[in-house]
This record gives C-alpha cells, structure tokens and sequence, in this order.
C-alpha cells in the first residue's frame, strides 16, 4: 500500500503536538505513579541512544568515521560542549576523516 | 501591561537567537533525511514548523522512507517524543494559575528540549510573551533549514552530506550524554541500550524488524527495567529540574 506523505505529517503532528499541548493544558497536579513517572523520565535517553547506535555507524560513507565521531560526540558532550558543538564537531570529524580515507 | 509583554517577548527573542542559528544546521541535515523519504520543500517546511522535535522526526521520515503504516508513525513519533511529556507535565507545574488555556496551548506548541529549558530557566511563573519571542527565530531556523536541506541535499557534494548526516546524532549525544554523567543510572540505561540496539540490529529475527518497532520495543522493556530497578525519588527529580535550569 502506498501512503501521502500529506497523511503522513498530519498523523505526525497531531502526535507531536498531543503529546507538547496536552499534559500542559489538562495536567494540574503532579502524576503520583512512582513507576510511571520514573519510566517517563528514563524514556528519553533510551530513545535517543537506541537511535543513536549503531545508526550514527551506518549513516557515514565510511563507517570508520561515524564510529569516531560518536567517540569523540560522547567525550565532548561529557567535557561540556554544547548541543551546537557537539553536532558540529561530529560533523566536521567525518568530513576530515572522510577525506583521508577516500 | 503591554509594555512589560513587549520586555518579555524581546528578551525571548534575544534569548532564541542562538538557538535558531543551531536549530538551522541540525534542520539542514534532517531535511536530507526528509528528501529521502520523498518531500517537497515545503512538505518539509510544513512538517518542521508543525513538529519541531529532531528526534520525533528523525524517526517519522525515516518510516516514511520505508512506506510505514500510519498506525506506525504515530506509535513511533510517540514515544520519540514522549519526553516532551515530561516537559510539558513539568512546565504545567509552573504556569499561574490565572494563565488561560491558549497561553498554554500557544506555549505547549513549541515545546523543545532548548525552548523548555530557557522558559523553566527563569523566575517566577512562565510568562508566554516570553515564550512567543523565542519560538520566532526558532521556528524560522528549523522550517527554513529543513526546507533548505531538502532543496539543496542534491547540490551538496556526496561528501558534505556524508557529514552533515551524524548532526543529528550529534545533538542526541549532547542531549543524553550530561545527564550520563551526572546519574550511573542514566549512564547504565544509555550503555544497555546502545548494546541492544547492537545486538537487535544484527541478531536473527528482530533484525527483520523495522528500526522503528526495534526502537519502541526496546525503549518500553529498557525504561521499564530501569525504572522498577531504580525508581526516581521526587527529590532527584526536583533536584535534576534545577540543574536543567541551571544549565539552559
């Protein structure tokens, strides 16, 4: 089957905005559940790493250089760097390696 | 009253500068993803400025690509985005109560990892103007650069999009890496799911599966574990809301 992508973004936004509008509009008071609140705050830096890799590894040219970009990512985000940073001396280490390798 | 709205929304402004100039570049690389996945400029652009969330739609586009059920999509940009949950949850906790319901719904449509962290980052209840001012450059940086991205992907040297390509990861890393640093646990949840993300990239079977039901499956069963193994006290949870504040 083949889908729109017009489909596509609004079955996305609705999603994304639900979940930004929602809890800010109809949530007054704290959510008690010590389980659900401790799964919610876990959640986001399992996604994000889930996505991360091996993905990061595959989405290079050069496999080599997606791995010590995450390498060095990691060490720079640990050292302080910024999100801006971090994203683009990734970026910058891919393209140098690149051009030594191929 | 209007002049004080005014203060506000220019220090809003001010203050989402920088983030749109970043919001920009990490754009730029997402709309390659989102040429890829067959959209027009201004699907793209559409897309950005209902959504601004990297990770969310990150992951929609690459469903996208490879022809998902709606069913899908929406389960996948739920959980991508199920922070902003928290966020949200978190910023309800500091509106006053005399807000109206669209000051919230207006302040809940830009809801992002930066955006949330300058609005919580500064005394008092959050004011909207505020807000408003920052959403500007930063809506405008991420649309235009997924826009861009998309129309210029092709002009780009195989090279540069090679690139450009790990921004994304990169901005995921500067997301989840701080907190690894600050909590074992967090940096134990980010360890176990970068090896099973390996290992349910490669194994027989669940290799088959799409990268996006790898990505829930795994991110429900991980959280889960984590969260019954080490459940978080409300005291860790207001401390941490202070060092984001502290930091953004």
């Amino acid at each position: 089957m083949q889908h729109s992508t017009l489909l596509y973004i609004a079955v996305m936004s609705a999603v994304t905005l639900s979940v930004k509008i929602l809890p800010l509009t109809l949530i007054r008071k704290p959510i008690r559940s010590r389980f659900v609140r401790s799964f919610l705050h876990y959640v986001p830096y399992v996604t994000l790493a889930v996505m991360t890799f091996p993905a990061i590894v595959q989405a290079t040219d050069v496999p080599a250089a997606g791995a010590i970009a995450l390498v060095v990512g990691i060490v720079a985000a640990w050292c302080g760097a910024s999100l801006f940073q971090v994203a683009a001396i990734c970026c910058a280490l891919v393209f140098v390696v690149e051009l030594l390798v191929l | 009253m209007l002049a004080r709205h005014g203060k506000a929304m220019r220090e809003g402004v001010r203050d989402g500068v920088p983030i749109g100039a970043g919001y920009f570049v990490v754009a730029f690389s997402l709309g390659i993803v989102a040429r890829n996945a067959g959209l027009t400029p201004w699907e793209g652009f559409v897309a950005s400025l209902l959504n601004n969330a990297s990770a969310g739609e990150y992951a929609g586009f690459t469903l996208m690509a490879a022809n998902a059920s709606y069913f899908e999509l929406a389960v996948v940009t739920l959980i991508a985005n199920a922070r902003y949950l928290l966020m949200s949850t978190a910023l309800s906790q500091r509106f006053s109560p005399k807000t109206g319901t669209l000051h919230r719904v207006l302040v809940g449509f830009d809801v992002t990892d930066e955006l949330f962290g300058i609005a919580i980052a500064r005394p008092g209840a959050v004011d909207p103007f505020y807000s408003y001012g920052a959403f500007v450059p930063a809506l405008l940086g991420w649309s235009v650069g997924t826009a861009l991205g998309i129309v210029m992907g092709n002009v780009l040297p195989a090279r540069a999009v090679s690139a450009l390509s790990v921004a994304l990861y990169g901005m995921f890393l500067a997301i989840i890496i701080p907190p690894a640093r600050q909590s074992r646990v967090v940096l134990g949840c980010v360890v176990a799911s970068f090896l099973a993300s390996l290992v349910f990239s490669v194994a027989p079977f669940v290799a088959t599966l799409s990268p996006g039901t790898r990505t829930i499956i795994l991110t429900v069963v991980i959280s889960s574990v984590a969260a019954l193994l080490f459940p978080v006290s409300d005291d860790e949870l207001r401390h941490e809301r202070e060092e984001d504040a502290d930091a953004a």
